[in-house]
């Protein structure tokens, strides 16, 4: 039983192939010609971010996640307890 | 004057050199003027596979830089006189390809040949853009498997957004050839079908060249397959695949596998 399984398996493996392409490639399509969003959005943060806080670049990170119908945006960012404090405070 | 056209895939190993030499070699066979120009700088091997590696006295290279006329780094072909080669340089220098140099080169080339077959390098870094940038037409390279058929569509992006004619607005004719395909396996359904690899990159089909120990054979003797053995499958498809570019309308017919009623009966795999 098993042995037959693993043969219909591997028979189902182009259309397979043939759909994660054309997702893939659906999306790659649509971002060919635009800018690295994720890096214009890491600059833009960081500009917000240095405007209250003083941090380092490495401590920002911005990463994304796509999937078939929606896609994650995550942005990590760390702050060092020593320079935590809010500008306008410590000033 | 004479047609550009780039032999182009973005990935590696999928056939485009030996795609090259055995397109080129069918078209000169007509009797048409044909040069086969290798750009992959730094690794040429286009030489090699026309089996004129111990011929090579100056490059590209020599011909932008100067050092070199056009007329003495081009060699002639032995087997058909209206094919000639204008090989790559060895050079590690990666700017060793100016985009002025090779325009002109490609200009001269046009006025002379029918036919200029642009060898690309694998990959989208300035080799492979240089040896697109002035082409009329382009033939992708796709094998039936994933990572080429995404590289074929990355290829085609580029085609029609960095060449010189999609930058004056015209188009560049686009063919797909499909290499290496194993008809066995595309009717066990483990390979992408020729309709798949069509439908994903929506480029017109040029031909489908089954994979075969011919043409690695072909290479070995420094021979394209189209010269040295064009009664058999591979050469046959690539024959027709040439006359395609030039313009003939004839139907391509999906190679299929050929398998005894016994071996369907035991689903045996052809090697």
């Amino acid at each position: 039983m098993n042995v037959l399984f693993d043969l219909f398996k591997r028979r189902s493996s182009a259309p397979v192939a043939r759909e994660r392409l054309q997702v893939l490639l659906a999306y790659e399509r649509r971002n060919r010609n635009q800018p690295d969003l994720v890096s214009i959005l890491r600059e833009e943060i960081m500009a917000v971010i240095a405007k209250h806080v003083q941090i380092d670049q490495d401590y920002l990170q911005v990463s994304m996640d796509r999937g078939e119908t929606m896609s994650t945006l995550e942005i990590d960012i760390q702050i060092p307890n020593k320079s935590a404090v809010p500008m306008a405070i410590a000033g | 004057m004479g047609k550009v056209v780039v032999v182009t895939s973005g990935k590696g190993g999928v056939g485009k050199t030996t795609s090259t030499a055995a397109l080129g070699a069918a078209v000169a066979k007509t009797g048409k003027k044909v040069a086969l120009v290798d750009f992959d700088v730094g690794l040429r091997n286009l030489d090699l596979i026309m089996g004129a590696e111990r011929r090579v006295v100056f490059d590209l290279v020599n011909v932008i830089q100067g050092t070199a006329k056009l007329s003495q780094a081009l060699i002639r072909d032995k087997r058909v006189d209206t094919l000639f080669l204008l090989p790559a340089s060895q050079t590690r220098d990666k700017d060793a390809l100016t985009e002025e140099g090779v325009g002109e080169v490609i200009d001269k080339l046009r006025s002379v040949f029918d036919y200029v077959f642009c060898d690309s390098p694998a990959g989208i870094e300035r080799g492979a853009q240089l040896a697109m940038r002035f082409a009329d037409e382009a033939v992708i390279v796709t094998n039936p498997e994933v990572s080429s058929v995404r590289d074929s569509d990355r290829i085609i992006g580029l085609l029609d957004a960095r060449t010189m004619r999609a930058e004056q607005g015209e188009q560049i004719a686009k063919h797909v050839l499909v290499t290496r395909y194993d008809a066995g396996r595309a009717a066990r359904g483990e390979m992408l079908s020729i309709d798949d690899v069509l439908e994903i990159l929506s480029v017109p089909l040029l031909g489908i060249i089954p994979e075969s120990q011919d043409v690695l054979r072909a290479s070995n003797l420094g021979s394209p397959v189209t010269l040295s053995e064009p009664l058999n499958t591979a050469a046959k498809a690539y024959i027709d695949a040439a006359r395609r570019l030039e313009g003939e309308d004839l139907p391509v017919v999906v190679p299929f596998e050929r398998k005894g009623f016994l071996d369907r009966l035991l689903g045996r795999r052809a090697a």
